[in-house]
């Protein structure tokens, strides 16, 4: 098992490495520069914008560059737009806040979805299930740009219960609706996805031969159903977290939770290199490894698999 | 997004029936979807949305892109769904007929839909048979280059693609479906690694039928069952995906629309009031969703007969 | 709007101080909480003066930082780190007396080096400032060769003559000179703040500013808070004791919060100012500012439209716009249909009338397609075009109108979005047809549109080349009143239409009717917290 996570973490190496020449080559391929503005600059600011921040340099030397300084100091580098700003502070202050929202709605997300599916599947083809099923497929499609004007419109506007947003290191009342927002789609894909992993467990043999014993339909699924249904569940988390750390641009456009979904997107759009670079390599990183662990997980819980 | 990963659990099963039943498994399971009622009839609402998609701009009073000059500047108060001026659905905030729009807005969207999962079914299709018919090094490498392929983040790449290429409905359709073959890619391997080592495979290339024959000829038609699956559950993701890059400005090109873009422009109306904006387009976006889904799930289960 | 503060005018050159700092009204009482809080629709990108390009990021630093001179809300100057000025005979040296009291935030005096220090830094390449070049614009000796490195930043004609006289030298006379140092790029900076902390030196706690405020706060996307800093020089005169500044990037979730009394002001949605206005009229406030929207047609000799070389073709399509559908019925915030480059709302501006702007829309519509038709473009031989814009709401309704707007006489627009960063650099690039754009004037004075479409004109984007209208402008800088030759190039640009003025901007907010002393007016959005209090409702 050991040599197993060690081998994959050693393959993640060249992975990122990958990772980095490719999304530098891409983002250098994209048309228009980090520095454009409102005015054409003149070609003596332009050549002291690209000689400050090394642009000048062959490609391959500025990936070489920023391998370098990203190994040996932890260095990202300078942010193009945020001028007074690196990467380092853009992914430390806003990291933790996507992490945290991200965390919640993940728990949220997986404890609400896994009960739904349940019992969905219990009720299988009752009134029921069709009521469970309806609301986690209008959860799962309506967008979150429709849901946080609405959200922020009922609890903020019409109830005064929550603030319309803002963050104020995570206090609760600034979480709810992010949180909420944020759960909604995954709670709904989580229970579709325990219903019918839930509904093809009930009916394998096994099932069958526990039930032919007597054995109360309580105990039957809880001893016997729960552990194998929630396997596909599983493989499905790890993407999951990874998907609502970098999914959540709508919420920090929303919600001014200042996470760094936003920094993301407008990285891109900016042609703010190495943000994009920053983010793109942390994300990866983690979907890395969040698969290995989901990987690890499931061989402790399914004795089949062997690594 | 529903991942790829998900969907190799939910699929397993599928292919080890048709082999067992051969030709008659079609038939079977026409007559399995054709008893499930939730699919039967979202498969008929798809069918009146995609009619009304193509026919609903013809029928409309206005086109999707001419402006009501009597109504502009006065939309709140006037621009409400109306049988008098013409427009059934209202009007957005220049004035323009909402029927008319909603209709090719859900052409397009069901356009990306189909296009997308088209490539991403060709391609991840054509790229997993190969890697797990020929095995080996290759087999790794490519496998590899998915791996990494799929540690991008997927919007970011998106993103890219649209502002490198420049906005059109063609890298709208490519970038999208270029984004989702990676798991249909693994799923296909998974299957085809499973399929080659079966008899009439080694039959085959005993007789010396080259590799591409066999890949073209016997491994693609038994893959037809996963694959078919894979893509009704395929297609909501992607017009989901158009919805969210719409949202960020990057959809189709004006005065052509989309579900997301109508949608998103109708979510402003939820604070100024002229709601019908928002109804119209959310009410198809959601049902043609929910339909898909719906037939989604009839194919998987109509293919699988293991859950009855 | 210009008479109501001549007050201010006086006071440009009086020595007084409590007086232009917050003035509370006898018949107001001062609520317990003097907080205001103001909406940004985009996160601080940087607060280092320096490096400002953005108006968000101006409206904080003018809290932390303060320049030479400030502006009432009528345009006019009032002496701040500067108590007053003399010009040389020939204008070209300008000397400010400073003002002694004038405290750092860490209780530094502020001197004419700290001046010195920021210019310099401004025009040094190491800062590597996309707007280095507006020390040109004030046409400063030796800034054009300092900013290309041939020259030391040392060598920028600006000079410390002792700590509290800063002599300023230009390269030709400028009338508007002091007028443009009310910009956040030469408020001064210092020194040794941001010798010890470097890049980082904008960080709340580090940041040391002259400001009536000080940086407490700063979490980017999220929120940045500035309260009273004890050491400004005027800091007795200071009512508001903090000011919060809130990142919402939807207008819409901005609005419902102004509405849930968490922002006390914030910009109108699109489309809902006629509404506000007539329901709550001491809340919802339209004024000009000084910006204007245009189209521009590519006629580069190489890369751009054949057609559009022809000016027939270009007064056509400008004639073709309604603009009236637009201001009254698209934007609906009381925007001004545009006819002339430069706004009204500049000072000292009058508008000409040129030719077409007192045409009625039928007859300029009957004109656009005679001349088209002359052009040899009809219905059967459509004229096609695309046009280019930058992702925003706004901007799209306008393009769909004027799409509509050309149908109608058989002119087929293409539009074409594109995000920022790629529109900017196709239109510097010139390899468009016809593109969206406007411009912001940096300073209270028409030329700071008219400069823009000279021939060698940065920012000439169309390739305009009239050497009539470069010498009407080059002649311009040195006369008491420029207003005949604005009036003639502006008739030029008419004449000639490189551009097609589509409107003149508003700001229209919603502000909270017990906040006071916030400078609607003004043409610029500059306001300082100093200056506002809140009373009791």
């Amino acid at each position: 098992m050991f040599s197993y996570i060690a081998r994959r973490l050693l393959v993640a190496i060249p992975t990122l490495l990958i990772l980095i020449v490719l999304s530098a080559v891409l983002m250098h391929a994209a048309p228009g520069g980090p520095f454009n503005s409102e005015r054409k600059l003149s070609p003596e600011v332009i050549a002291n914008l690209t000689a400050k921040y090394g642009l000048d340099q062959p490609l391959w030397y500025q990936i070489w560059a920023y391998i370098r300084d990203l190994v040996l100091h932890f260095d990202f580098g300078p942010s193009f737009k945020y001028k007074d700003r690196t990467v380092n502070d853009i992914i430390a202050q806003g990291f933790p806040v996507t992490l945290k929202y991200g965390f919640w709605s993940f728990i949220i997300a997986t404890v609400l979805g896994i009960v739904a599916g349940v019992v969905a599947a219990i009720n299988h083809n009752k009134a029921t299930d069709y009521l469970v099923l309806t609301i986690a497929i209008v959860g799962a499609v309506l967008p979150g740009y429709v849901l946080a004007p609405i959200m922020v419109l009922f609890f903020t506007l019409y109830l005064g219960w929550l603030p319309g947003g803002g963050w104020e290191d995570g206090e609760w009342r600034y979480l709810v609706m992010p949180v909420l927002a944020l759960a909604t789609g995954y709670i709904a894909s989580i229970a579709r996805l325990m219903r019918s992993s839930m509904l093809e467990t009930l009916n394998s043999n096994f099932v069958r031969t526990a039930r032919a014993k007597g054995l109360p339909e309580w105990k039957v699924i809880t001893g016997h159903v729960m552990k194998p249904a929630l396997l596909p569940i599983l493989s499905y988390l790890g993407p999951v977290f990874v998907g609502m750390v970098t999914g959540s641009v709508v919420i920090d456009m929303y919600f001014s939770t200042g996470g760094i979904g936003k920094s993301f997107v407008d990285s891109a759009l900016n042609r703010d290199y190495s943000v994009m670079l920053g983010i793109t390599l942390l994300v990866g990183a983690l979907t890395i490894l969040f698969n290995l662990i989901v990987d690890v997980l499931y061989a402790f819980i399914d004795p089949k698999i062997r690594y | 997004m529903v991942s790829a990963q998900m969907r190799a659990g939910d699929l397993s099963g599928i292919t080890d029936n048709f082999e067992i039943k051969g030709r008659s498994l079609w038939a079977d399971a026409r007559k399995r979807f054709m008893a499930n009622k939730a699919a039967v009839a979202s498969l008929f609402i798809l069918i009146a949305i995609a009619l009304f998609s193509i026919l609903g701009e013809p029928l409309a009073a206005w086109t999707h892109e001419e402006i009501d000059f009597d109504l502009i500047g006065s939309v709140e108060t006037k621009g409400m769904p109306s049988f008098e001026n013409g427009h059934y659905f209202g009007t957005d905030d220049l004035a323009r007929d909402l029927f008319a729009r909603s209709a090719q807005g859900t052409r397009i969207s069901l356009m990306v839909g189909f296009v997308g999962t088209f490539i991403a079914v060709l391609v991840g299709t054509v790229y997993g048979a190969v890697a797990g018919y020929v095995g080996g090094r290759t087999d790794a490498v490519m496998m590899r280059i998915v791996d990494i392929l799929s540690a991008i983040p997927y919007m970011f790449v998106l993103i890219l693609l649209l502002v490198m290429f420049g906005r059109s409905m063609f890298m709208i359709f490519v970038g999208i479906g270029m984004l989702s073959w990676l798991g249909m890619a693994r799923i296909v391997r998974g299957q085809t690694l499973s399929l080659k080592h079966k008899e009439y495979i080694e039959a085959a290339r005993a007789s010396g039928v080259s590799s591409w024959m066999i890949i073209l000829r016997h491994i693609l038609p038994n893959l037809m069952g996963v694959v078919t699956v894979y893509t009704t559950l395929l297609i909501p993701d992607m017009i989901m995906a158009e919805s969210f890059i719409s949202f960020l400005g990057l959809g189709v090109q004006e005065p052509l629309t989309s579900l997301g873009a109508l949608i998103a422009e109708g979510a402003k109306s939820i604070v100024q009031g002229s709601l019908w904006q928002l109804y119209f387009p959310l009410a198809f976006f959601v049902v043609t969703l929910y339909a898909f889904y719906f037939v989604g799930d009839g194919l998987r289960d109509a293919l699988d007969p293991k859950d009855r | 709007m210009k008479k109501q503060l001549l007050l201010s005018t006086v006071l440009a050159f009086g020595l007084t101080g409590s007086a232009f700092a917050a003035t509370v009204d006898p018949a107001d009482t001062l609520a317990e909480t003097q907080s205001f809080s103001f909406w940004l629709l985009d996160s601080i990108v940087t607060l280092d003066p320096q490096l400002i390009e953005s108006v968000e990021d101006s409206d904080v630093a003018r809290q932390l930082f303060e320049g030479l001179y400030t502006e009432s809300a009528a345009g006019d100057l009032i002496p701040a780190g500067a108590l007053e000025y003399t010009v040389s005979d020939d204008k070209l040296t300008y000397t400010f007396k400073l003002r002694p009291e004038a405290k750092w935030s860490n209780g530094d005096p502020v001197t004419a080096n700290d001046y010195v220090y920021a210019w310099q830094r401004l025009v040094d390449p190491a800062t590597a400032s996309s707007y280095s070049w507006y020390m040109e614009l004030m046409q400063i000796e030796n800034a054009t060769a300092a900013i290309a490195g041939e020259k030391p930043p040392t060598d920028l004609a600006v000079k410390a003559v002792d700590d509290l006289t800063l002599e300023v030298k230009l390269i030709q006379p400028l009338p508007y000179f002091v007028k443009m140092l009310v910009h956040a790029s030469v408020l001064p900076t210092h020194k040794a703040t941001i010798d010890a902390h470097g890049q980082s030196w904008t960080d709340p706690g580090k940041l040391v500013g002259n400001g009536a405020y000080t940086l407490t706060e700063h979490k980017p996307g999220e929120k940045a808070v500035v309260t009273r800093n004890p050491m400004y020089w005027n800091n007795a005169a200071t009512v508001m004791e903090t000011g919060v500044f809130l990142t919402v990037n939807d207008e819409n979730i901005a609005f419902t919060r102004y509405e849930a009394g968490e922002l006390d002001l914030v910009g109108i949605p699109t489309g809902m100012y006629p509404e506000l206005k007539a329901s709550r009229p001491d809340e919802a406030n339209s004024a000009p500012r000084a910006c204007t929207y245009y189209y521009l047609m590519n006629m580069d000799p190489e890369k751009g439209v054949e057609a559009l070389k022809n000016v027939n073709v270009r007064r056509a399509l400008s004639f073709a716009i309604d603009r009236n559908i637009i201001t009254d019925k698209i934007l609906e915030s009381g925007q001004i249909p545009a006819y002339t480059l430069t706004p009204a709302a500049m000072a000292g501006f009058t508008v000409p009338p040129v030719d077409y702007a007192g045409m009625t829309q039928e007859a300029r519509v009957a004109e656009a397609i005679r001349l088209l038709t002359e052009a040899g473009f009809t219905t059967e031989n459509p004229l096609k075009l695309t046009l280019n814009y930058n992702t925003s709401e706004g901007h799209k309704s306008i393009a769909v109108a004027v799409q509509q707007f050309y149908k109608a006489v058989g002119v087929e627009l293409t539009l074409n979005n594109m995000e920022w960063q790629v529109h900017s650099d196709i239109m510097h690039e010139r390899t468009y047809e016809m593109a969206r754009s406007a411009w912001c004037g940096d300073y209270n004075e028409a030329s700071t549109f008219l400069d823009l479409f000279t021939s060698s004109s940065g920012f000439n984007d169309v390739a305009y080349a009239n050497a009539d209208y470069d010498k009407l402008m080059a002649d311009s800088k040195t006369m008491a009143d420029p207003q005949a030759n604005y009036t003639m190039a502006e008739e030029l640009l008419a004449k000639d239409m490189p551009i097609i003025p589509i409107y003149h901007y508003t700001s229209s907010r919603m502000l909270k009717t017990d906040i006071k002393g916030y400078p609607q007016q003004n043409v610029f959005g500059n306001w300082y917290l100093k200056e506002l209090y809140r009373a009791t409702k």
